[in-house]
């Protein structure tokens, strides 16, 4: 099987905030063009790789999409050298003071978010956290030469390097949901070994954490006949023991909810069964929180699947996931289309 | 352009009744353009060129409705209650004056007020057309009025009630006027239901279906006393949109703006709005999507009756949007 | 108005409606799991129908085609979900933690039975004593994660999680009323159904029994993508708040009142009607004596929220059925609304022709 770690290392060291993907697309299209047949850039961005099928023409096409965006920070003012800034995707401020960053001004700047001192906040942050609109990012580098590289609308990425907790953890910032695209890289790197009938479509999407906009377009411009969507969801960890947190690296989350057609998610349940890998029950009784909210409801309608693999500390500069269960996810992808019948979609009913 | 934009913005029609100010736009662009037509929701869309080599199809979307209210109930002393159509801030209202669209004329009042430090809601407001009964009321449940404000020219400075975003639609007029050449197919777009959640563009993109696109509307500043921390003021140039609260825009898209106003010597400003939405997000996601960005007028005391833009920033808006379509586009 | 309709006969809400009503209403179909609705409307529908598909969502997308020229495709959606609940933990010994779907409120559920799963298992949202509850407690909403679904120890391996549940309440006739779960949006359904089998010849009847209103009116978005009419209506239920107000002042936020007809909708918080049809829709009821009511301009929203946004956009309005306590294990109506709401759209139908969407 693939050693994943060197890909997943590689594309958790790039920014790509939500609609400035390039750099981690870069990577990414790389790591899978031997991966495929051929490949496409969206019109917003999305990276769509297609491995054909071997059932005859017209082929049932599946769609895989992991969204490859990041949270992370954007400049919107300058003063006196420090930048205040506004926040990509959702991010807690609680977590800001004190993290290192990346300013993309008119070159890459190494930076941190600071916390001015009590008596230049406004009165009552002695001992609250103190909000994002009073957080300032500090260059190190003059005035002058801020004014000249920084300027309202930069983006602002985390500088957290991705670090390994021994083998089988890794923990860095974006995991969510270059972990999920990891998976579909594993996916596809099974998918050498094997045959399938349907046309497989792998889409690394864009602007997940702000639009939905890549799901959206992708999913309109490909058309396909049944769609699987992975994300990450909520591992078990410190501050996250609820009932709907799972296990770190005890296995794949099935999603199952409005979002889910029914029928896909039992068969995946029985594949996963069959071939021993242990999944968790994902209940999402309203909305999924994924790229399937917005995919599922394109144009005529498109069954879905939600995947997720657990992660802890999500939204955080180290979001942590097991190796284990990435390649998990990877296999069970794979068996999923290599099993899949030409009539699959016709096969799978509302009302039985 | 003065008279244009106090024509505009002096026409009522508040989200979902732009009849009357989509009639008054067509006549002013009848002549300036190669095609107009009214989709099925009642954008109306106006378009400019063929698509030549090296051209592309673009979308120029600016709204043309604006907020307003819908009465709810009538009471039995002629005391017409109403809901807000987009979004109506209460203190704007006070003492304000409504014109229906089927021409009646009222003033809002409201409830005793409890306590000076806190704003009621718009269920404590009313709208008085003088009337003394139910049955002698001009206005029934469901009736649309708009806010009364006559065009305040300060020389520099314009003023008047929706700026937003009427004063887009000026100039996309006047663009109009101004672009003689082009090798884009350029569809400027008159959108209507932008202030209840972008109904109208989402059709509008969707039937037109550009390569590119970009929303002219106005944004907030930060250069009142005590406003919001924003790097917008009036006066210095175009605003190029790098977010607001609905989307992102294309980078490239920002880029392009960004080149064409340096090119053309054209002031600009780089804007972030951490709240509101545009057209522009609209443009992005419709069918497989489209680089998106929108040009903003600045624009002060948004959504009250006395919205402020400074005319130079209005002409450079208008060279803006111009300079952008009137060349081949390259992303 | 087109004068060359045939006439059809018209329907009328007799025992036989109310009996599928009554069906409609106790069946169990919450966001996400309409089946059971599903499999009832198929039932009805199959022989009067000349298409009828389901579609990717679950969506029952029925098609009536009249005969003629410059024949109006006419969508008409009437949303199959209801506001429930899903099992989302084993809390062992029969007895569950919930979530809500859909828009409920949490002081509305203690102490009501529920029927779960498929099975219509019997179970009940039980409450903490009030022996127990401190003063303080007293003064809060008992908060949901506090709340569990019980359905015994002897069933509890009958329930998985993932299950939906939904209030027991059965459908009962109470002199010129009805009183029922799931009258949003059943009322809708009922009259759909009818109007299917009774489709005048000038309209393509695009009937779109949807899912998903109650979580984001996801179903109506797609199944206006996929028919593409020329313009649409969406059938529901409406909020009636004619209570009297705690002060004994004017009740001026009713939303409906029972007994005042169909209502016709200007405006919610997902669409502005188009006005064309609202004028055409408060003409025909004119023009025919029936009743009508605006529904007053405000919040909540209806699968035409969705439809309307289409494409190139669809002319989209809302009617109807106005009905107290919606949301809640039980609703409250009146059969003459239904009627009459059932009047109005019909005629309407009979009476459309495309001058109706001229500018």
């Amino acid at each position: 099987m693939i050693d994943i770690v060197p890909f997943l290392e590689k594309v958790l060291s790039v920014s790509g905030l939500s609609n400035h993907e390039t750099p981690a697309r870069e990577i990414i299209a790389e790591a899978w063009k031997p991966l495929c047949d051929e490949m496409q850039v969206s019109r917003l961005g999305s990276l769509h790789a297609l491995r054909r099928g071997s059932g005859p023409e017209p082929r049932p096409r599946l769609l895989m999409m992991a969204h490859m965006d990041a949270i992370g920070l954007m400049v919107t003012g300058i003063k006196d050298g420090f930048l205040r800034f506004t926040q990509v995707g959702g991010v807690d401020p609680r977590i800001l003071p004190g993290q290192m960053v990346t300013v993309h001004g008119r070159e890459d700047l190494p930076a941190m978010v600071v916390q001015p001192p009590v008596r230049l906040l406004p009165p009552g942050f002695a001992a609250k956290p103190v909000s994002m609109e009073h957080l300032l990012i500090d260059t190190g580098l003059l005035p002058a030469d801020v004014e000249r590289l920084v300027r309202v609308g930069d983006l602002v990425s985390f500088a957290q390097p991705p670090v390994q907790l021994g083998k089988s953890a890794l923990s860095g910032h974006t995991l969510d949901n270059r972990a999920s695209v990891a998976a579909v890289t594993v996916c596809l790197d099974e998918l050498q070994k094997r045959k399938h009938v349907w046309d497989v479509w792998a889409v690394a999407s864009v602007s997940e954490e702000e639009t939905l906009g890549g799901a959206f377009t992708s999913a309109f411009d490909l058309r396909p006949d049944l769609a699987i969507i992975i994300d990450v969801t909520f591992a078990k960890g410190p501050g996250a023991n609820e009932f709907n947190t799972y296990p770190l690296g005890k296995g794949v989350a099935l999603g199952w909810g409005p979002n889910v057609h029914p029928a896909l998610h039992n068969s995946f349940k029985d594949l996963a069964e069959t071939l021993e890998i242990p999944i968790h029950m994902d209940v999402m009784p309203r909305m999924s929180g994924t790229d399937a909210m917005g995919v599922q409801v394109t144009a005529e309608g498109i069954p879905c699947m939600v995947l997720g693999i657990p992660l802890r500390y999500m939204h955080t500069p180290v979001e942590t996931v097991s190796i284990k269960d990435i390649l998990r996810t990877g296999r069970l992808m794979a068996e999923f289309i290599t099993r899949a019948e030409a009539d699959f979609v016709e096969k799978i009913t509302w009302d039985k | 352009m003065k008279e244009l934009i106090k024509k505009l913005i002096e026409t009522p029609g508040p989200s979902g009744s732009e009849h009357v100010i989509r009639e008054v736009i067509r006549k002013e662009v009848e002549g300036l353009a190669d095609e107009v037509r009214v989709d099925a929701l009642g954008n109306l869309i106006v378009r400019k060129g063929t698509k030549a080599e090296g051209g592309m199809r673009v979308m120029i979307s600016a709204h043309i409705d604006e907020i307003g209210v819908m009465v709810t109930h009538v009471d039995e002393n002629g005391f017409a209650r109403f809901i807000a159509i987009g979004g109506v801030a209460p203190h704007t209202c006070l003492g304000g004056r409504v014109w229906f669209m089927n021409g009646a004329r009222g003033v809002i009042g409201v409830e005793k007020i409890e306590s000076m430090d806190k704003i009621p809601g718009l269920e404590s407001f009313y709208i008085d057309t003088g009337a003394t009964s139910r049955e002698n009321c001009p206005v029934k449940v469901g009736d649309v009025g708009g806010f009364e404000r006559p065009m305040l020219d300060l020389g520099a400075r314009l003023v008047g009630k929706s700026m937003d975003d009427r004063v887009a639609a000026a100039v996309l007029v006047e663009s109009l006027r101004q672009l003689k050449e082009t090798p884009n197919e350029v569809y400027y777009v008159f959108s209507v239901q932008e202030e209840v959640g972008l109904r109208g563009a989402t059709t509008a993109a969707f039937g037109v279906a550009p390569e590119v696109g970009f929303a002219v509307d106005v944004t907030r500043t930060g250069d009142t006393p005590k406003g919001a921390k924003m790097e917008v003021s009036l006066g210095k140039g175009a605003a190029v949109k790098v977010r607001d609260s609905s989307f992102i825009a294309d980078p490239r898209v920002v880029n392009w703006m960004v080149n064409t106003a340096e090119a053309n010597g054209i002031p600009y400003q780089m804007e972030v709005l951490e709240r509101g939405g545009t057209d522009g997000y609209a443009i992005q996601i419709a069918r497989a999507g489209a680089p998106a960005g929108c040009v903003s007028v600045p624009c002060r005391y948004i959504h009250s009756p006395s919205e402020m833009v400074d005319y130079q920033d209005v002409l450079n808006v208008v060279k803006l949007v111009t300079a952008l379509v009137a060349n081949p586009i390259k992303l | 108005m087109n004068t060359n309709a045939t006439p059809t006969p018209a329907p009328v809400i007799g025992a036989e409606q109310l009996e599928l009503l009554e069906k409609l209403c106790n069946a169990c179909a919450v966001s996400g799991d309409e089946g059971e609705v599903r499999a009832i409307i198929t039932e009805q529908l199959k022989d009067a129908a000349d298409e009828m598909r389901t579609d990717a969502l679950g969506n029952l997308l029925v098609t009536k085609r009249g005969k003629g020229e410059n024949r109006v495709r006419v969508m008409i959606a009437a949303h199959m979900d209801e506001v429930g609940f899903m099992i989302m933990e084993d809390n062992e010994g029969g007895i569950f933690r919930f979530d809500t779907v859909g828009g409920l409120d949490v002081r509305q559920l203690v102490g009501k039975p529920v029927l779960v799963g498929k099975e219509h298992l019997p179970g009940v949202i039980g409450a903490k004593p009030i022996h127990f509850c401190k003063r303080e407690e007293l003064e809060q909403t008992i908060p949901l994660e506090t709340l569990k679904i019980d359905v015994g120890p002897d069933n509890a391996g009958k329930v998985k999680v993932g299950d939906r549940a939904t209030f027991a309440t059965r459908f009962t006739r109470i002199g010129p009323s009805l009183r029922a779960k799931a009258l949003d949006n059943r009322f809708g359904v009922a009259t759909l159904i009818e109007l299917v089998k009774h489709a005048p010849d000038n309209v393509d009847l695009l009937a779109a029994f949807t899912v998903q209103e109650e979580v984001g009116l996801r179903g109506a978005r797609v199944s206006g993508f996929s028919l593409d009419p020329d313009l649409a209506i969406a059938v529901d239920s409406t909020p009636a708040n004619d209570l009297p107000a705690w002060d004994d002042s004017e009740n001026i936020s009713y939303n409906t009142r029972l007994g005042f007809g169909p209502a016709i909708y200007v405006m919610d918080s997902s669409t502005i009607a188009d006005p064309r049809l609202v004028k055409f829709l408060a003409a025909t009821a004119e023009a025919n004596g029936i009743p009508y009511q605006f529904r007053q301009p405000g919040g909540g929203g209806t699968d035409a929220g969705a439809i309307h946004r289409q494409r190139a956009g669809i002319p989209s309005i809302s009617v109807s059925v106005p009905g107290r306590y919606a949301h809640s294990a039980a609703g409250l109506a009146r059969i003459e609304d239904w009627e009459n709401t059932l009047r109005l759209l019909q005629a309407a139908l009979s009476q459309l022709t495309p001058a109706v969407l001229q500018r």
